[in-house]
């Protein structure tokens, strides 16, 4: 399943000094590997921003050369959250002029010197999928961004096997993107022109690799392009969508061509779970304090979690980062076990779910040995509202630390936490305010 | 600071409206923990609950359950939640025009928009904040022009505006700084502008007060204007004026008005009241705290926000309560009590942050006489829980308004 790799060339970039390099072993906490059991009292051994052996103290080796860090009596190592669905770092794509732009990437508006991404490393978020928004039937491509220390987006990018940088392709349909002409102005109309836009990318795709040579293939068109790396299945499609039909409208597109896909949000997942698990689609589920504020989450409900759990469907979590803080991921899991998920779900949704999600499986998700070195310190147990995110570790290099006073400030707000230019999330040219009163909003 | 006085200078027809919510019924509740929001929690406790009031509170040991009156048993029991700041019932889940009239657009003061010509007591998001064991709302016009109208304080039950409401006018909703130049007219169009609008319009009030107060049977009074009725009520503290303010400047602004004209004034919002603990304390004004779970976004008003200032507002003795607010989008209302839980990863107590969404709202609305604690004499309101308040995974087990069970779903 893992289309992923890490090339030479891409570690060169991404493997920044010594300290990656050095053998740490963190003793004392309890870990929760995912891969498997709760481990009371164990061992996590990193080397080369890399996981090395986890297990019980007297069952893991600490090596000679390892700096040991003990730590404090309750504290608890999991692995580094995922987040499928957010827009951190002032993130756009689509511009208001068509319905569907396939060509516009986010990977060319992502500030990663926004707070947003500081606050996601606050929150035990390592990586996170960050999209365009939902005002358009496809608003462009999304990205994949392992919160590593950069100076460039292209120093956080995951990467395809070919070393061209990772996501996946939004998609929405529902009443975010309706709107004036050249927009849909219903559903019907929406699937319609979604269709058309994928039987054009079919006869595009089969123009290409029918082609004899050079002269023979289609003049380059970059939203075709895209289109054929969703439909050869190299590229996800992440499904912005809430009420129930059109959970299933979105199924249909799906099996008409036959991409692979996640939805995300479904606030009426719980109407249609049996569906939803027997289609075999994976779900990206945000939890929100009230129902409303727009027609198709009147009737959300957080019992949508174990609704889908039960039913056997693949659940992940998302922040959608403004809707949802980065800094309470820890919190969407909680209100899911609160809803009557089990713990062990809500934790796999956490993390190996939603790595899965965005075929990051192999590479991140749990503590397993060989997996880069991401994961969280906690001082508690991870479902408890007096819980507090002490450290983020990414590939072997603590990236958030609460005993920094830097970093505690981007951990609890005030004083100019918040950067000048941080929008806060997919903008057209304006605030979050006019955004989130307006159309083309996220959530 | 107790601010609010029924307000002598309203029609009438008011005091209908204030008759109060339906009759209050007998029911005994009995606890493992039982938070009376007076001193320490009780270990097994009961609350007698007679025609609506509370008639005993204490341990079980010394407190009778009288034979056949109707028993409810829960984990942990705490005083009714007060919401201090909210728009439901005024705007509601949909989000749609029709369910919006929280904020009139169409000038930018109008202290005359009463609450409960607007207030849907059958709106989801009033049963909402039922359901998660909130008893009192205050709420009514939102943030967004210099004064958008009035506010009024409901209890989350009653299905007419009568039966629900027992504060039809509770204080006069007023916003400074970004948040009252957010519209599409030229005026006001900055800061400076809005607070000269504002000082107009309450010499204003005052003129029309003398007015007003002059025993002179020879000459007519003023010729009755709406706006400057409820303005003048303000001058006379029978209100208090709830200013939503968020920068530091703007709150004092807001210091500085109460100055000049003397009125009670409610901070509310004030992401910058860390920054001003020393002034706020002297001043002798409540601040209605933001969300905890508030966004915001460099370059606006509350980019400054913490999630530390409850803590330090306590810490300074400040009294402060915990506001559910405004959303304009998802979602669409907030709950105090997942706002007050968040509070415990961040250095207050949890009998704390219980505090700022019970006694201390009641206190700052002035209606501490009837809610806000478990003791004798006050509402029979309680919210019940399977273990502890604030965690994540607890539940809300089932809400109670004058000995009614008005919810029973698990949230």
């Amino acid at each position: 399943m893992n289309r992923l790799f890490l090339t030479a060339l891409a570690a060169g970039f991404m493997l920044s000094g010594a300290a990656a390099a050095e053998v740490r072993a963190f003793t004392g906490a309890t870990l929760i590997p995912i891969d498997g059991p709760e481990i009371a009292d164990g061992v996590l051994v990193i080397e080369d921003g890399q996981i090395r052996a986890v297990g019980a103290r007297d069952a893991v080796r600490v090596p000679r050369a390892a700096e040991v860090v003990e730590l404090a009596s309750g504290s608890v190592i999991m692995p580094g959250i995922v987040d499928t669905h957010s827009h951190v770092g002032e993130v756009s794509g689509a511009d208001r002029s068509a319905p569907i732009q396939p060509e516009a990437r986010a990977l060319d508006s992502v500030n990663i010197r926004s707070s947003g991404i500081k606050r996601a490393l606050a929150g035990g978020i390592t990586s996170v999928n960050v999209m365009p928004g939902s005002g358009h039937l496809i608003s462009g491509q999304t990205i994949y961004l392992k919160l590593r220390d950069g100076d460039q987006i292209m120093d956080l990018v995951y990467r395809f096997e070919d070393g061209s940088p990772a996501g996946g392709l939004k998609m929405a349909n529902g009443t975010n993107p309706i709107g004036e002409p050249p927009f849909p102005g219903t559903r019907a109309k929406s699937a319609a022109l979604a269709r058309a836009a994928y039987i054009k990318a079919q006869e595009y795709s089969e123009k290409v690799a029918g082609a004899e040579d050079e002269k023979d293939k289609p003049a380059r068109d970059l939203g075709m392009e895209a289109l054929g790396e969703v439909l050869s299945g190299k590229r996800m499609v992440h499904f912005h969508s809430h009420r129930h039909d059109d959970l299933l409208t979105a199924i249909r597109l799906r099996d008409e061509f036959g991409f692979r896909m996640v939805l995300h949000h479904t606030s009426e997942a719980w109407r249609v779970a049996d569906q939803i698990a027997a289609a075999d689609v994976p779900v990206s589920l945000i939890m929100i304090d009230s129902p409303g504020g727009k027609l198709e989450a009147l009737h959300l409900e957080s019992k949508s979690a174990p609704a889908l759990e039960q039913a056997g469907a693949r659940v992940a979590f998302h922040t959608d980062d403004w809707i949802t803080d980065s800094r309470y991921f820890l919190r969407m899991a909680a209100l899911g076990v609160r809803a009557g998920m089990t713990r062990e779900a809500a934790l796999v949704a956490m993390t190996q779910a939603g790595a899965d999600m965005l075929d990051l499986g192999d590479r991140v998700g749990s503590l397993s040995p060989g997996k880069d070195a991401d994961f969280v310190i906690l001082s508690g147990d991870p479902f408890s509202v007096y819980t507090r995110v002490q450290q983020t570790w990414v590939e072997g290099e603590k990236r958030f630390d609460l005993a920094d006073p830097d970093d505690r400030l981007v951990a609890e707000g005030g004083f100019n936490a918040l950067s000048d230019d941080d929008g806060a999330g997919h903008i057209h040219g304006q605030g979050p305010h006019q955004l989130h009163f307006g159309r083309g909003a996220g959530q | 600071m107790s601010i609010f006085r029924t307000v002598r200078t309203l029609s009438a027809a008011l005091a209908f409206v204030a008759a109060g919510a339906a009759v209050g019924q007998d029911l005994a509740v009995r606890a493992g923990t039982l938070h009376t929001g007076t001193g320490e929690a009780i270990s097994d406790g009961v609350v007698l609950i007679k025609g609506g009031l509370i008639s005993a509170v204490g341990s079980a040991d010394r407190i009778d359950i009288p034979e056949g009156l109707e028993l409810i048993e829960a984990a942990v029991a705490t005083p009714g939640l007060i919401d201090a700041r909210s728009t439901v019932g005024l705007s509601g889940a949909m989000n749609q025009p029709h369910d919006q009239d929280q904020l009139e657009r169409s000038d930018a003061m109008q202290p005359e928009l009463r609450a409960i010509d607007a207030y849907n007591p059958r709106e989801r998001l009033v049963e909402w904040l039922r359901e998660h064991g909130v008893t009192t709302v205050h709420t009514g016009h939102g943030p967004g022009e210099i004064i958008s109208g009035q506010t009024l304080i409901a209890k989350t039950a009653g299905e007419t505006v009568d039966e629900a409401v027992f504060e039809p006018v509770a204080a006069l909703s007023a916003t400074l700084g970004q948040g009252a130049t957010g519209h599409a007219r030229k005026s006001p169009g900055n800061r400076s502008k809005a607070v000269a609008m504002l000082r107009e319009q309450l010499i204003k009030a005052r003129e029309y007060q003398k007015k007003l107060n002059r025993n002179d049977d020879d000459k007519p009074g003023p010729a009755r204007d709406l706006g400057l009725e409820i303005l003048a009520g303000v001058l006379d503290k029978e209100m208090p004026l709830v200013i939503e303010v968020h920068r530091h400047s703007d709150i004092m602004t807001a210091l500085r008005l109460a100055d000049e004209f003397d009125f009670d004034l409610v901070l509310a919002g004030a992401a910058d009241a860390h920054l001003l603990l020393d002034e706020i304390k002297a001043a002798e004004v409540p601040v209605i705290l933001h969300p905890t779970m508030s966004r915001a976004w460099g370059g606006s008003d509350m980019a400054n926000f913490s999630f530390t200032t409850a803590a330090k507002l306590i810490e300074a003795g400040i009294p402060v309560a915990l506001q559910s607010g405004y959303e304009g989008y998802v979602p669409k209302t907030r709950v105090v009590l997942f706002e007050a839980g968040i509070l415990m990863g961040y250095g207050v107590e949890p009998s704390r942050a219980l505090e700022m969404i019970t006694l201390a709202p009641a206190r700052i609305l002035g209606i501490d006489d009837r809610v806000g604690s478990l003791e004798v004499g006050k509402h029979g309101d309680l919210a019940l829980f399977d273990g502890d308040p604030f965690e994540y995974t607890t539940h809300v087990v089932g809400t109670i308004i004058e000995g009614r069970r008005v919810s029973s779903v698990r949230r």
